[in-house]
């Protein structure tokens, strides 16, 4: 049976038989580097042009159908452009930091990737504390949206890198509660404890009412997070040109164009393992034959398809609703989101006390 | 009753965002209605709106004739110096009388915007917007039309 832990386990066996235990984990850290790079290039390629794809039957028009079968090389086509472009640096701009921001986002979206379980036994880096690492590592990701607004020199990035520190340092909160509601059912930081906890079902439907709650206020603060509309208040095109990545050409402005999508992706990624099972397959009760076809799909066909799923309900968000104004989302943080994740918080407890889950 | 003013906000606020989401998720699941026209592809059968307007053009009969008197009332009314009209006095054979015509109609397509306020201020109807946009030429001279077709005159009975 080929499967994702079964080649690396075969990769794992080979290496340790030809060489050395020190040179044979060498090497396999290097392949797992190589695989994420690659990983996100697909991701890049793919995002894009399912982004553009949304967007076009949304409004009803039909979108890239030129580069490739119904235009799906498009995005292929343009990195190739991004690549041969010259990356400016404006004159009155901080060197260092101005060329440092692009890869310092890229590295809180690779180290991001490191606790994901892609598949049944096949994750980077099961460490103890999973979740507690994801929600640390991800709010560095205002550093580097900081540090461009502010070497840019412009104050049209100033403007978009402060909104999003203001945006950031708020959802983190209800993020992060949002999150605890189901570390409070699972008992553990562990991701592949908190999938294992989900076998006989998953969070949301196991959870009754206050985690649908936690799962409506995870999804909006993880929007709001990655800077995707509605909440795109720092590159808001209408109001700030495109915000703190306004000065940036050629390959870095298309890093931080590959971190917003792969940012996507590990929010989506996180959402799918905690509250629909990660690589858990779907199964009803007593149903045998049911669950037994359920079983039968791959876990990584199953991760990747709720992943999928949630990228496009994000998606859909932004092609429908209208942008925030600034006092409009921190009101929306403060009065409204807050308030009820606390309350819902206080409520998944005592289910979690009484044993009331299923 | 603070809080059940708060709750019915947040209740009616989900419910605006549901409604939107299933106008466009409408869209999403229905996408062969496709409002775009495929412009290059489909050059034959392009269906234009009634309202585009794409360059002036004066409207000629099967007799060469025109309405256009000459009156400059366009020319007046043009907000960018778009329209020049060079008029000339024909001299009539049975009276012997002067008579003001229009000898040129220069259009300067460059220049114009689309605005249409020569259209309306037109007093006979001698003008009115095409709907042709395929304008690109390579040297700009091309762009200065004349407008009135060579030969013709107005026709009788317009003054």
């Amino acid at each position: 049976m080929w499967s994702l832990s079964n080649i690396a386990a075969n990769i794992d066996q080979w290496l340790n038989a030809n060489m050395s235990p020190t040179w044979a984990l060498i090497v396999e850290m290097l392949i797992a580097g190589v695989a994420v790079i690659g990983l996100f290039a697909a991701l890049g390629l793919v995002l894009v042009i399912m982004e553009r794809k949304v967007s076009a039957w949304i409004q009803i028009r039909l979108g890239p159908n030129r580069v490739g079968p119904k235009g799906m090389l498009q995005s292929l086509a343009d990195t190739l452009k991004l690549l041969v472009k010259e990356g400016m640096t404006p004159g009155g701009a901080d060197k260092l930091l101005f060329n440092v921001a692009p890869f310092v986002a890229m590295i809180v979206a690779m180290l991001l990737l490191a606790p994901i379980a892609f598949a049944k036994d096949f994750q980077l880096w099961d460490l103890n504390i999973g979740v507690l690492y994801i929600s640390a590592v991800s709010s560095i990701s205002v550093i580097s949206i900081l540090m461009a607004g502010w070497a840019s020199n412009n104050k049209y990035s100033l403007l978009g890198a402060m909104r999003s520190g203001a945006q950031i340092v708020s959802y983190e909160l209800s993020a992060g509660l949002a999150v605890l509601a189901i570390v409070v059912l699972t008992g553990s930081l562990r991701i592949s404890d908190i999938i294992q906890a989900q076998e006989n079902g998953w969070w949301l439907f196991k959870g009754h009412i206050p985690v649908i709650i936690a799962f409506i206020i995870f999804i909006i603060a993880v929007t709001a997070e990655t800077n995707r509309a509605p909440f795109d208040l720092a590159e808001a095109e209408s109001e700030l040109t495109a915000g703190f990545h306004t000065e940036y050409s050629g390959m870095k402005f298309a890093l931080f164009f590959l971190a917003e999508y792969v940012n996507v992706f590990i929010v989506c990624a996180i959402g799918a393992t905690l509250f629909l099972g990660g690589w858990m397959p779907f199964h009803i009760g007593n149903w045998h034959a049911f669950n037994g076809v359920m079983d039968w799909i791959p876990s990584s066909v199953w991760f990747f398809g709720k992943t999928f799923f949630l990228i496009f309900v994000i998606m859909w968000f932004r092609w429908t609703f209208p942008r925030l104004r600034i006092d409009q989302l921190l009101n929306l943080e403060w009065k409204y989101l807050l308030p009820i994740s606390m309350f819902n918080l206080l409520l998944v407890t005592l289910i979690a006390i009484m044993g009331w889950h299923f | 009753m603070f809080l059940k003013q708060y709750i019915q906000d947040i209740w009616g606020a989900i419910k605006s965002l549901a409604t939107g989401m299933k106008r466009t998720g409408y869209y999403f699941t229905h996408h062969k209605e496709i409002i775009t026209q495929q412009y290059p592809d489909n050059r034959d059968t392009l269906l234009l709106p009634e309202r585009f307007k794409g360059e002036v053009v004066m409207t000629h009969d099967e007799n060469n004739e025109h309405a256009c008197t000459g009156c400059t009332a366009c020319e007046l009314a043009c907000p960018n110096a778009t329209i020049k009209i060079i008029t000339k006095f024909d001299v009539d054979a049975e009276t012997g009388k002067k008579k003001k015509a229009i000898d040129t109609f220069v259009y300067h397509l460059e220049l114009c915007t689309m605005c249409n306020l020569c259209v309306e201020a037109c007093p006979t109807g001698a003008i009115k917007m095409a709907q042709t946009f395929e304008h690109s030429v390579f040297d700009r001279s091309q762009l200065t039309k004349k407008l009135n077709k060579p030969g013709s005159k107005v026709r009788a009975g317009v003054e």
